[in-house]
């Protein structure tokens, strides 16, 4: 059983099949991923009640709030991936791994800004150093780190393990932003959806909330494969099967 | 309509939050499909390269 | 290996004396640019020392491992039966004591130029001594990861720098509470139990690093 697990991973982990199988799946979820983000965001704009206390204002967090959840998501997958082709060396989940830090750099900067955007008419400040801001502004240097070294060093293999190890190393930061609201009296608000019994948020808000958080999941999914797709294709030019799609993609053009 | 578009006073916050959303979400999402497109025509035109130069090397 | 690298960091005297004149003249120029007011400098000054200890550590971690690279004795260290691990740790130590503990020690003068508290000079002291190993250990971590390239510094601040700033936030906190007569105990149990963790878990870090950059 657990054989056949390892090569179904090993199948398709192999770039040639990995290319076919999500040049198959991207379409469904971009799609889906669409859809959703529209239905939440006409749920979130216009049919969810004012908030009492905040008038409008509150709708960014239906922007603000998945953003953030993606920001950490996508990075405890950056994390792992880079574990993954650290310690059993498949290449595929080093692609992964770099594929998906601008994306998450990019939600980061979404959090942080649409925060900053929101924190003006509720707290009447851009910006305070309060502990889970000032983790998430963590996250984002950690992002760009990785980045930056990824850039840097010219071998692809060791780059992947390098900014692997620097991946794992940040992870430490991702509980310090969920449990910040916790463990300090800070002014950012408290955990809501997150509580392990009935979530202290109304349905009619939590409704265009949730479709949003599925529809920025979808997105990644769908984005980090394009992604990924690209760089497989670029590192393995000289391989036979690249070469054969590139050939058959060009006959279908009689001018370039 | 107007007031919809107002959001009480907070209008520009909520336009621009979202606003920026869809822009930053749309260039992360496109520019690979760009970077696809260049990196098929600058793939293509290694090969043809590579095929001439193969056929030189034959003819020789 | 603890003994050697003292020896050579002995004959390097600027590798201990530079940083430590970097930190001074860093803290120095504060009260000089800003204002030498009593107050504002007491409000400001434990952040202040503790940003410039932050930049001094930061600025010595070149010294770290990046002559042992350019000699090959960093491939000789890879290879050698011992641990690499404990290689590694005893380098860590060795540069702490020629860059962290001269701090410590001159950081009594800077508190008082700073106007800052009895309590509150005790404190400092107590957060660097918890902190600058931590600097050192991750400063480790990332001189590992660069060590093999040619314009690392930058890159290296980059990296080190989000993991530096719990350390910075806590510990000039925990000063100015003290100076407030606020208990700091939280902060200190923080700082310690941040400073074990990196204890135990960056010299493994760094070894996985530096093969990595030697490879």
């Amino acid at each position: 059983m657990f054989k056949s697990i390892m090569k179904f991973i090993y199948h398709f982990a192999s770039p040639k099949h990995f290319y076919r199988l999500s040049g198959k799946l991207i379409p469904w979820f971009a799609w889906l991923a669409a859809l959703l983000l529209i239905a939440g965001s006409i749920d979130g704009l216009f049919i969810a009640p004012v908030d009492y206390q905040q008038g409008d204002s509150y709708r960014i967090i239906f922007v603000h709030v998945p953003a953030a959840w993606m920001s950490m998501f996508i990075y405890m997958v950056m994390a792992t991936s880079g574990a993954i082709g650290l310690i059993w060396k498949i290449k595929l989940a080093d692609v992964i791994a770099s594929s998906s830090a601008p994306i998450g750099a990019a939600f980061t900067f979404l959090a942080l800004v649409t925060g900053s955007i929101w924190g003006k008419p509720m707290w009447g400040a851009w910006w305070v150093w309060d502990a889970r801001l000032t983790a998430e502004l963590i996250l984002l240097f950690l992002y760009l780190g990785f980045m930056a070294l990824e850039a840097a060093i010219e071998d692809p293999r060791a780059a992947a393990r390098a900014c692997a190890i620097l991946a794992i190393v940040g992870v430490i930061n991702i509980p310090i932003i969920h449990y910040s609201v916790e463990w300090w009296n800070t002014l950012h608000q408290g955990a809501t959806v997150t509580k392990f019994d009935k979530p202290s948020i109304h349905i009619s808000m939590l409704i265009p909330l949730l479709l949003m958080a599925l529809g920025f999941k979808l997105y990644y999914v769908a984005v980090v494969l394009v992604r990924a797709r690209n760089k497989v294709l670029y590192t393995d030019q000289n391989s036979g099967w690249v070469k054969e799609l590139i050939k058959s993609k060009n006959e279908q053009f009689t001018s370039i | 309509m107007l007031e919809m578009l107002q959001m009480g006073k907070y209008g520009a916050y909520v336009w621009s939050s979202y606003g920026l959303a869809l822009i930053v979400m749309g260039y992360v999402a496109f520019k690979p499909l760009m970077d696809k497109k260049s990196i098929f025509k600058e793939l293509a035109m290694k090969y043809r390269r590579e095929a001439h130069q193969s056929t030189i090397k034959e003819q020789k | 290996m603890i003994k050697r690298d003292l020896r050579i960091a002995f004959r390097h005297k600027s590798e201990i004396l530079n940083p430590l004149f970097f930190f001074i003249i860093v803290v120095t120029l504060f009260p000089l640019g800003i204002s030498p007011e009593k107050v504002l400098l007491a409000q400001i000054g434990p952040g202040i020392i503790w940003v410039a200890a932050l930049l001094a550590a930061m600025l010595s971690l070149d010294s770290l491992f990046r002559s042992d690279f350019e000699d090959g004795t960093l491939e000789l260290m890879l290879l050698s039966e011992y641990p690499l691990s404990i290689l590694v740790l005893a380098k860590i130590v060795v540069h702490w004591l020629i860059t962290g503990l001269p701090i410590i020690i001159f950081s009594p003068l800077l508190g008082t130029v700073m106007f800052l508290s009895n309590d509150a000079i005790e404190t400092l002291m107590i957060t660097l001594l918890l902190g600058t190993p931590i600097l050192s250990l991750i400063g480790a971590i990332g001189m590992a990861l660069v060590v093999a390239l040619k314009r690392g510094g930058m890159l290296l601040s980059l990296l080190v720098l989000p993991l530096y700033i719990p350390v910075l936030i806590f510990s000039s906190n925990a000063v100015g509470s003290s100076m407030a007569g606020l208990s700091i105990s939280g902060q200190l149990y923080f700082l310690s139990a941040f400073m074990l963790f990196c204890l135990t878990l960056a010299p493994i870090a760094t070894s996985a690093a530096l093969r990595v950059s030697l490879e």
